[in-house]
C-alpha cells in the first residue's frame, strides 16, 4: 500500500533530502504472477523534469499510476512530500459528445475554482478564448492545453503528464512542450512525463527513465541517447553509435525484451 | 366510468414520478456508455419477479434484490478484467432471463400475467406500488443530487476523479443501487422488456437541446412526463399494453426534436 513519510526521513532512515517531491524504492507491481514493474527506484525533485519512455507495455503509464496512489503496489515503497499538490493529466480518454460540458464546465468538475482563477489558468496554457468552447468541438492540441490548465488551477508542486502530446501534430508537439517547460520556471513544479516521441522530448527534459518492465538506463538525455540499451530499444537514429556513455548498466535484453 | 377510473390516475401518477427519475439518471446511463448494462437488468427483473412469486414478498422488492445481485457480479468481473463488460452482461442477462422463465414454468399453481409483466400494464399499479414509487424516489433524488458532482467527474475520467480524491468505487457502487431501484420502481409500469427505454430515450432527445448536464437532465425528464401521459392516455383509449405506447411516445419525441432546428445551441 501507498506509504506517505515525513519531509527528511522515513522509519528505516531512507534519506530524502528537502528537495525530493516524490520518491520510489525497489517498487513493483504483478498482475497475478505477471511482472508489470519491478525494482522500480527513482526521485523526482522540485523544480526537475523527468521523462519516461519505453515501448509499448513498458509499463510506462503503470508506474505513474502507482506513484499517484491509483492502484496498490505490489511491494516497495513510495515516498512523497507531506500533501504533496500534484497536477494530473491522464491520457487522453475518449471523450463521449453526448456528455455535454463547456471548458469552463470541465475546470471545475471536482473543485470550486472562482472565474478569475479558471480565466488566469487557461490564460497560463495559451486557451482562454476556448472558454466558452464545448469540449467535444475542442482539438487534439486545445484539448490538451484545456486539461494542462486544469491541471494547473490546483497549483501542484508536482505535474504528472501522461502522453501530453497525444494527439497534437507536430508543430504542436514542440510547442507544447516548450510550454511545459516554461511552467516549470514559472510556477517552480516538478514535472514527471510519459512520452513516446524521443527527440521532441529530449530538448525540454532535465532527465530520462528508458523503462522496460524495470529501469534500463537513465541520465540526462544526450548520455541515454547513446545508451546501448536505449539504442537497441529505439534502434540506431544515430550516426555515432560508437560513443562513450557515462553511466552505469548491469544486464542486457534479448529480443523479446526479457532479461 | 370515466377517466377518472382510479386505476388510470394511479398509472398516470406512477408514471410521472418514474420519468422524473429517469431523467437524471438516465444522463447517466448514456453518458457513461451503460445503456446494455440497463438492459442486463431489466432482464434479470423477470428472474426477481419469479422469486418474487416463488418466496411470496413485494414483487418490487424482488426485482431490486436481484438487479443488485447482477451489479455486484458485474462489478467483481470488471475487477478481475478477464472479460469484457459486454460479455459479462450477455452472460447475466441470458442467465437472469432464462431462470425467471424456469422459475415460473415450475411452479405450475402460480397463473401470472407474463405479458403484463413484459410490457406494463396500466391495471396493476397498486396505491401501495404509488406509496414505494414516490417514497423511494424521492430518496433516490436526493442520494443522487449528493452523487451528482462526482459522477460528473467519474463520468469525465474516473482516474482523474480518482487522483484528484473522488472515491469512485463508492459512487459507482451507490449508482448501481440507484440504476437497480428504478428499474424496480419502473417496472410494473413500462414492463420489464422496456424498462430502460425511459432511461435512455427521453434524455436521448433532450442532448439536442441541451448546454449542460442539468439542462440535459431536466429536458429528459420533461420528455419522459410527456412521453408517459401521451403513452398513458394512448393506452386508455385504444387498449394497448402501457409500455409499448409510452416508448412509441418517447420515440415520436425523440425524432422530432431532430427535425426541430436547433442550431443556436453549439454544445
Amino acid at each position: 500500500m501507498l506509504t506517505t513519510v515525513d519531509n527528511n526521513v522515513d522509519e528505516i532512515g531512507f534519506e530524502i533530502s528537502n528537495q525530493t517531491l516524490i520518491k520510489s524504492q525497489s517498487l513493483s507491481f504483478l498482475i497475478g504472477e505477471k511482472k508489470i514493474l519491478s525494482g522500480i527506484s527513482l526521485n523526482i525533485s522540485k523544480e526537475e523534469i523527468v521523462t519516461v519512455i519505453g515501448p509499448n507495455g513498458a509499463g510506462k503509464t503503470t508506474l505513474l499510476r502507482l506513484l499517484l496512489g491509483l492502484i496498490p503496489v505490489s511491494s516497495g515503497k513510495i515516498f512523497r512530500k507531506q500533501k504533496l499538490r500534484i497536477g494530473y493529466l491522464p491520457q487522453r480518454a475518449v471523450y463521449n459528445p453526448v456528455l455535454p460540458l463547456s471548458v469552463r464546465r470541465l475546470m471545475n468538475l471536482t473543485g470550486n475554482f472562482s472565474k478569475i482563477q479558471i480565466e488566469a489558468s487557461l490564460d497560463e496554457t495559451g486557451v482562454k478564448a476556448l472558454k466558452d468552447k464545448p469540449v467535444s468541438q475542442l482539438s487534439g492540441g486545445e484539448y490538451q492545453r484545456v486539461m494542462l490548465a486544469r491541471a494547473l488551477l490546483r497549483n501542484p508542486e508536482l505535474l504528472v503528464l501522461d502522453e501530453p502530446v497525444q494527439g497534437v501534430d507536430y508543430m504542436g508537439e514542440s510547442e507544447l512542450y516548450n510550454l511545459i517547460g516554461n511552467l516549470r520556471k514559472k510556477l517552480g513544479c516538478g514535472v514527471l512525463m510519459v512520452s513516446h516521441n524521443l527527440h521532441v522530448v529530449m530538448a525540454s527534459t532535465d532527465r530520462v527513465l528508458c523503462l522496460n518492465q524495470h529501469i534500463c538506463c537513465e541520465g540526462k538525455p544526450k548520455d541515454v541517447t547513446q545508451h546501448p540499451e536505449y539504442l537497441r530499444m529505439f534502434g540506431l537514429k544515430t550516426t555515432n553509435s560508437m560513443a562513450i556513455y557515462n553511466h552505469h548498466h548491469d544486464h542486457e535484453h534479448d529480443f523479446s525484451g526479457k532479461f | 366510468m370515466t377517466l377518472l377510473d382510479d386505476f388510470f390516475w394511479r398509472a398516470i401518477i406512477a408514471g410521472l414520478g418514474v420519468a422524473v427519475l429517469a431523467g437524471p439518471l438516465g444522463c447517466f446511463v448514456v453518458w457513461r456508455r451503460m445503456s446494455y448494462l440497463g438492459d442486463t437488468m431489466a432482464h434479470s427483473a423477470l428472474l426477481g419477479i419469479a422469486l418474487g412469486f416463488f418466496l411470496n414478498i413485494d414483487l418490487m422488492i424482488g426485482v431490486f434484490a436481484v438487479a443488485l445481485v447482477v451489479a455486484l457480479i458485474l462489478f467483481f468481473f470488471q475487477r478481475q478484467k478477464m472479460l469484457t463488460n459486454d460479455a459479462v452482461l450477455g452472460t447475466l442477462s441470458h442467465a437472469s432471463l432464462a431462470m425467471g422463465v424456469l422459475i415460473i414454468s415450475l411452479m405450475a399453481w402460480i397463473r401470472i400475467d407474463l405479458m403484463g409483466y413484459l410490457f406494463g400494464d396500466i391495471l396493476a399499479v397498486s396505491l401501495i406500488d404509488l406509496y414505494w414509487i414516490y417514497g423511494g424516489g424521492i430518496l433516490i433524488l436526493v442520494i443522487l443530487l449528493m452523487l451528482w458532482r462526482p459522477l460528473l467527474a467519474i463520468t469525465f475520467d474516473s482516474e482523474l476523479a480518482q487522483a484528484e480524491g473522488i472515491s469512485v468505487l463508492v459512487v459507482q457502487l451507490l449508482f448501481m443501487l440507484l440504476i437497480a431501484a428504478v428499474i424496480a420502481l419502473s417496472m410494473k409500469i413500462i414492463g420489464i422488456l422496456l424498462v430502460t427505454s425511459l432511461l435512455i430515450i427521453p434524455v436521448s432527445a433532450a442532448r439536442s437541446f441541451s448546454n449542460t448536464p442539468e439542462q440535459m437532465a431536466l429536458g429528459g425528464a420533461l420528455i419522459g412526463i410527456s412521453s408517459v401521459i401521451l403513452g398513458l392516455f394512448t393506452s386508455l383509449y385504444f387498449d394497448t399494453p402501457s409500455g409499448p405506447s409510452i416508448v412509441i411516445a418517447a420515440v415520436l419525441f425523440f425524432f422530432a426534436v431532430q427535425i426541430l432546428p436547433f442550431k443556436q445551441f453549439k454544445y
